[in-house]
């Protein structure tokens, strides 16, 4: 079973973001459980969301306390993942991993997803993009069943649907070139 | 069109209650079942639900509109949670002796105070004197089922009794899992259409909710006791027809059984804990440990022979509450331990979970280790 802790800021969607990957995830064929870390929503304040992929039906109902990857959304949070994460931290950044202060044992990649964000969606909505990162840079889920995933969730609202796929594929792309280097 | 995907448990829970086509909602929104009355109030708006929604003013107001729906003969359905569903305390017991076959969804939060939103089982167990049938769910593929067999159980004409199902709040309602989505026309058929013989009707006056003199009322109450006795046998009818029909069926309705078949020591749970309790039992197993499970599906009526019958071999059984009886104990282990009483069984009573407080593997284990050493239960903080 695959384990998964996405941090974010009360608005910036990482609940969402757990639930697209949830989606994903069981379009590729495997089973999936998304959660939040239940409590009060305030706009700004740190939020943890999770997910669970696996082969076979997830039981578990208790809180992550380790994971294998972390999806940080905001830069400024990454002294708030208390978690153990085994495999890799992605983080929505222009530094350098080196240069955030992370103390793990973890891979850590740093992409700009706010930099796509703003260029194809023209705001700062990182949360379904993020995911492009995700998909590039652990094979976890593919990004045919991310881009089918979107489309199940947010659907119903318009055009940001559209941008947000074109959003999702420049950081897949990007991701893959980091990959490479 | 079947369809299996992955979406939220209160969606899910929308959409068993959708498919089973109520006609009236009296909808007062609580954390955290709320996301159950707005999927409801978006079906409605859109043309999918054919039924009407009453905003009203409080939870007092909508169980007191359930009443007055049921009154005139019509399916129908309202959720809550916590304090919602205590300030309904008045109007609860009214339902049952009126004989009313509702369904009410209950999104298990823990009672004020202090104030909190998160999980528990204070609010229902609070209400289990109440002659409504209270019936549990694991995950939400269980919930969307649970749904659809309680208007059937229900709904039986030796049943007429109004029904709780209840899902651990944001372990249940916020989660997001696969779900089989059931086809309407299964449904209906399954579920059958709403027929009461007694509703209001001016061509045919009747007298609901009258007052009860010393020499009827304890029959009223004498009248409800059988009713529960006779769901017993129902719950389990309905859970088989269920199960031919859409190939998932809870155990035998009333309680499911985990590896019990050679176990010395089991856990009894009820709610969404047996899911993480299942995992720490394929663990104790593989080291060889004789451990099962009793998943408590239905709290009301109480299955006490089948109980027995799955117990009576074992040399320990815990009981984790989700709730306890402050003065006393768990409720569940108190009653249990009246069902067990002329067993050799020894049962320990477990409380854990309150206000949200994580249950998670290790402390079934730690319940798991105190039960096979013999040890009194704790507070599994």
């Amino acid at each position: 079973m695959k384990q998964i802790i996405f941090l974010g800021r009360g608005g910036q969607g990482a609940v969402t973001s757990s639930q697209v990957l949830a989606i994903s995830a069981f379009i590729d064929g495997k089973q999936s459980q998304a959660f939040p870390n239940f409590g009060v929503e305030r706009t700004g304040a740190p939020v943890r969301s999770y997910c669970r992929i696996d082969d076979k039906k997830i039981n578990l109902r208790e809180q992550l306390k380790e994971a294998d990857y972390a999806l940080i959304l905001d830069p400024t949070l990454t002294k708030n993942l208390n978690e153990k994460i085994t495999s890799l931290i992605i983080v929505n950044s222009n530094k350098k991993p080196v240069d955030l202060g992370l103390q793990t044992n973890a891979k850590v990649i740093c992409i700009d997803i706010t930099k796509v964000a703003m260029e194809k969606i023209g705001k700062p909505f990182v949360n379904i993009s993020a995911l492009g990162a995700f998909a590039a840079l652990t094979n976890e889920i593919t990004l045919e069943s991310l881009e089918k995933a979107v489309l199940q969730q947010m659907g119903a609202k318009g055009s940001i649907v559209e941008k947000n796929i074109e959003a999702v594929r420049e950081v897949y792309k990007i991701s893959k070139n980091d990959l490479q280097k | 069109m079947v369809e299996k995907k992955v979406m939220s448990g209160s969606e899910a829970i929308a959409l068993a209650v959708k498919l089973c086509k109520p006609l009236v909602l009296p909808m007062y929104p609580i954390t955290p079942s709320t996301l159950v009355p707005e999927k409801l109030s978006e079906f409605v708006a859109n043309g999918e639900l054919n039924a009407q929604m009453i905003y009203v003013e409080s939870e007092h107001s909508a169980i007191s509109a359930l009443y007055g729906a049921y009154a005139t003969g019509v399916r129908s359905f309202t959720a809550t949670a916590s304090q919602g569903l205590a300030l309904m305390h008045e109007i609860i017991p009214i339902v049952s002796a009126s004989r009313f076959p509702a369904v009410m969804f209950i999104a298990n939060r823990a009672l004020s105070g202090p104030l909190s939103i998160w999980n528990d089982h204070s609010d229902s167990m609070s209400e289990r004197d109440q002659g409504w049938i209270q019936l549990f769910c694991e995950d939400i593929q269980e919930a969307f089922d649970t749904i659809i067999m309680a208007y059937k159980i229900a709904e039986k004409e030796n049943v007429s009794l109004p029904i709780m199902v209840c899902a651990d709040g944001f372990i249940l309602t916020h989660v997001y899992e696969p779900v089989q989505i059931e086809e309407q026309e299964k449904i209906t058929d399954f579920v059958g259409t709403y027929n009461p013989k007694d509703f209001l009707d001016t061509k045919n006056p009747k007298t609901f909710g009258a007052f009860a003199q010393p020499n009827t009322y304890f029959e009223f109450k004498e009248q409800v006791q059988d009713a529960m006795m006779e769901a017993l046998k129902e719950i389990k009818n309905v859970n088989e027809e269920f199960g031919k029909k859409f190939k998932r069926k809870y155990g035998d309705g009333l309680i499911e059984l985990i590896e019990m078949q050679d176990a010395e020591y089991a856990l009894l749970i009820a709610g969404s804990t047996i899911g993480t309790a299942r995992e720490v039992v394929k663990d104790l197993r593989k080291k060889g440990k004789k451990v099962g499970l009793i998943k408590l599906k239905s709290v009301r009526p109480f299955p006490t022979k089948e109980l027995i019958l799955a117990s009576k071999k074992l040399k320990g059984l815990g009981i984790i509450d989700r709730h306890i009886s402050l003065g006393y104990e768990g409720a569940l282990c108190t009653e249990t331990k009246a069902a067990l009483v002329k067993e050799k069984v020894n049962v320990t009573g477990f409380i854990a979970g309150l206000g949200g407080r994580d249950i998670d593997r290790e402390r079934i284990r730690h319940a798991f280790d105190l039960i096979i050493n013999g040890k009194e239960g704790v507070w599994l903080k």
